[in-house]
């Protein structure tokens, strides 16, 4: 069966007041850019109160209904069929031939919906509904009506075509990217943050990265990495601005200077401030990680205290309640965790310590801290300036 | 200055190779299978590639059979080899040392039935002789060996292994893996008593995605792709005439200056050797230099994480590879550098060199300059 539309279903709670005209043309945007990495030329419409994609003559059905359950806000993708307005004997035919190609050997019980968006149209809706009731019912003698709870609700709209649908395909909910402002993900190459990323940009956030490069310890391969998670992220988020900054004089700096257990959290330290700096500049209100308490080390209460100090701008952290296999089973379904595991040195392990603290104390982290007043200014500079920015789309 | 010393990788391609691969693309573009006048052209192609390498290994044309590389001729010597004398005998004898392209195809005959023998070898990565002569029984049917080492440039005593194979099983095949050693050694498979022998083109400055197997017209192998009939039958598809025309000019070109080259790649072996004597705590794995493949040096920097050298070294455009695969996610020691017997360390921190005629003395001191600034500092740096 060719359908000829989608109509678009999303939250209409969410949604009340002005903030719906926000609400509807963001998610319109986002799906324009879903959908534009499908072949062909897809219109999305804001018409009368619903939002509709017209697809074109030839198109890969499946592909566009997988690009548009990644645009957050959307509930459901109803598939449409459009007929021609010729008259209601023609209407009837036609909703029945859709049955019949649609659900050849249909015995359940059904309902029809009829809404007139052309008021002008000359039967009212209730009797157009009981009418094309009877016309199935002739074709289908094994089916029957409920109306209240039916095994298939037949929708027939009216415009200046007939629009027939009776499938709801599953959205992903959430709201769409761009209308909660925007955020900084901490992305590392591993489960965790590109999970956090895609949980905060399902409540409408727009997305921004950074990670923590440190050749020649970390691989071109380890950023090619972070850079195809990013791609996968941006499906759902739409484009990403990755930042990338070479952190590697930093990360010796402190290994030379700092008592080596305290390593990591000290060099965390100096990543949130990093990303604050970006996040800051790029206009973002929050930054975001994929920590989770207690998984490692540095996700200890006391530990997460100590890297949270040195920001002002609030850390979200989505996945912070998670078990380790729940995060898994969310990469899984937004189909990040193959590239997660690719066995690549990341910045976090290179110089890892047998027994890094799992409580440091603050005092103690802003003592070592001193130690690398003499350069560290300058060094963060340097990272800050040299940063490479790749737009991700 | 770029030094690539990542030869048995890959090569970069001869110029005259570029140009034959070119014109077969775009001008002498025909089916070889084809009756028309464009397919005689492009088979011409396919005759005198086989020509040339028939010539220079002193063996028949029709023993030639051209594959898509260096992991297909392995693979369709041992399964279509094994396929076609399982009546003779179930036994198999290989090295620890292998190539995956041997060494994975071994196991899945293990998998099918086949018993498998797998020899050790020496500290310098040499395939034992009293092991093979203790391993070789009526009933093996196949031997597989390879020439030339690909992680430490050992050399097997092929001559060796072929006579004592003959000798006490009769009824097997000898095949040698002679991917990292045509070119650099002159190999002549039929007074050596080779039966299957593997060759690669890109590690020849030849295309990649071409080789062949030579195939002892006594031999009887089991063709593993099955189609159009293609070369005989022995292996289906249109030929890759491209591939196939680069391949042989490729061959003619490495034996044109062959002491020459292989003498220039030893002396610059033998420079990077006493360069990095002087180096603290550096060790050189596998045969005296000398009696090693010329073109592989592999050396462990001990202290310092291969692949923390090799990014180190590429950032000043010097190329080598990692002895071991490893990261924090997933440790993959070298079979070769195991089977050796060397500490996890060692292991941990070996890098390997490989040369061609074309690497200058200039690239080494190069190299040797970079290394002895980067090797302390590396090791300042490093895992406490």
């Amino acid at each position: 069966m060719i359908f000829h539309a989608f109509l678009i279903k999303y939250a209409e709670i969410a949604i009340k007041g002005k903030n719906r005209y926000m609400f509807e043309d963001a998610l319109v945007k986002q799906m324009r850019i879903a959908l534009s990495k499908v072949e062909g030329e897809f219109e999305v419409k804001k018409e009368q109160g619903r939002v509709y994609v017209f697809c074109p003559e030839v198109y890969d059905f499946d592909e566009a209904v997988e690009a548009l359950q990644k645009v957050f806000g959307i509930v459901g993708i109803c598939p449409v069929v459009i007929y021609e307005d010729n008259g209601f004997d023609k209407m009837c035919e036609d909703v029945v031939s859709y049955m019949k190609n649609r659900y050849p050997d249909f015995s359940g019980s059904f309902k029809v919906y009829t809404r007139r968006a052309k008021k002008s149209y000359p039967i009212p809706s209730m009797e157009v509904s009981a009418k094309l009731g009877g016309a199935i019912l002739d074709a289908f003698p094994e089916a029957s009506v409920d109306v209240h709870e039916p095994d298939m609700t037949l929708s027939v709209e009216i415009r200046d075509k007939i629009y027939v649908y009776s499938e709801t395909i599953k959205g992903p909910g959430g709201m769409p990217v761009g209308t909660n402002g925007k955020a900084m993900l901490l992305l590392s190459g591993g489960i965790d943050s590109p999970v956090a990323g895609y949980m905060i940009a399902k409540r409408g956030v727009k997305i921004d990265a950074v990670y923590f490069h440190a050749p020649p310890y970390t691989s071109e391969r380890a950023k090619q990495k972070v850079v195809d998670l990013a791609k996968l992220v941006a499906k759902y988020s739409g484009p990403i601005r990755l930042h990338i900054v070479n952190f590697t004089d930093i990360q010796l700096y402190i290994y030379d200077k700092c008592p080596h257990e305290e390593l990591t959290i000290i060099m965390r330290r100096y990543m949130m401030r990093i990303a604050e700096h970006f996040a800051k500049e790029t206009g973002c209100l929050g930054m975001i990680t994929g920590e989770s308490i207690g998984q490692v080390a540095s996700q200890t209460l006391h530990s997460l205290a100590a890297t949270n100090e040195v920001c002002t701008l609030p850390v979200y952290r989505p996945v912070i309640g998670f078990d380790k296999q729940e995060i898994v089973e969310i990469s899984k379904k937004i189909d990040t965790f193959e590239t997660s595991i690719l066995p690549f040195e990341d910045c976090c392990t290179i110089f890892v310590a047998k027994h890094p603290v799992t409580k440091p104390n603050l005092k103690v982290i802003h003592r070592s801290e001193t130690k690398l007043e003499e350069k560290i200014e300058e060094l963060m500079e340097e990272a800050l300036k040299t940063t490479e920015v790749i737009e991700i789309s | 200055m770029e030094a690539y010393f990542d030869n048995s990788a890959t090569t970069k391609c001869y110029e005259a190779v570029r140009e034959i691969v070119c014109k077969t693309m775009t001008e002498d573009y025909g089916n070889p299978s084809a009756m028309h006048r464009k397919g005689v052209e492009a088979e011409q192609y396919i005759k005198n590639a086989k020509a040339s390498i028939a010539r220079l290994m002193k063996v028949n044309e029709k023993e030639i059979l051209f594959t898509s590389g260096g992991t297909e001729s392995d693979n369709l010597a041992l399964i279509g080899g094994a396929a076609a004398n399982k009546r003779k005998g179930n036994h198999i004898i290989t090295t620890a040392v292998e190539h995956p392209a041997v060494g994975q195809p071994v196991e899945y005959l293990e998998s099918l039935g086949f018993e498998v023998t797998i020899l050790p070898v020496d500290e310098r990565g040499v395939v034992s002789l009293e092991a093979l002569e203790k391993a070789l029984r009526p009933d093996t049917i196949l031997v597989s060996t390879m020439y030339v080492n690909n992680e430490v440039g050992s050399v097997m005593p092929i001559e060796k292994i072929a006579k004592l194979v003959h000798e006490k099983s009769p009824k097997a095949l000898y095949h040698v893996d002679a991917i990292q050693a045509f070119g650099k050694y002159r190999i002549y498979p039929k007074k050596l008593g080779i039966d299957l022998l593997s060759v690669s083109g890109h590690k020849i400055h030849g295309p990649k995605g071409v080789g062949f197997l030579y195939i002892n017209e006594k031999a009887r192998i089991e063709p593993q792709i099955l189609g159009g009939g293609q070369q005989g039958g022995m292996r289906s598809g249109t030929d890759n005439v491209p591939g196939i025309a680069g391949l042989g000019v490729a061959a003619e070109e490495i034996y044109r200056n062959f002491d020459a080259n292989v003498e220039h790649m030893y002396q610059l072996k033998e420079h990077m050797a006493e360069g990095l004597s002087q180096i603290e705590n550096v060790k050189i794995n596998g045969m005296e230099l000398r009696e090693g493949a010329p073109q592989i040096l592999s050396v462990s920097f001990m202290g310092i994480r291969s692949e923390v050298l090799l990014h180190t070294l590429e950032d000043r455009e010097i190329y080598v590879s990692a002895g071991s695969a490893c990261s924090s996610h997933k440790r993959k020691a070298s079979g070769t550098l195991t089977a050796m017997g060397l500490s996890a360390e060692q292991k941990e921190s070996t890098v390997r060199f490989s040369f061609c005629e074309e690497n200058t003395f200039e690239e080494a001191d190069y190299c040797l300059e970079v290394l002895r600034e980067v090797v302390p500092v590396l090791r300042r740096y490093s895992r406490r």
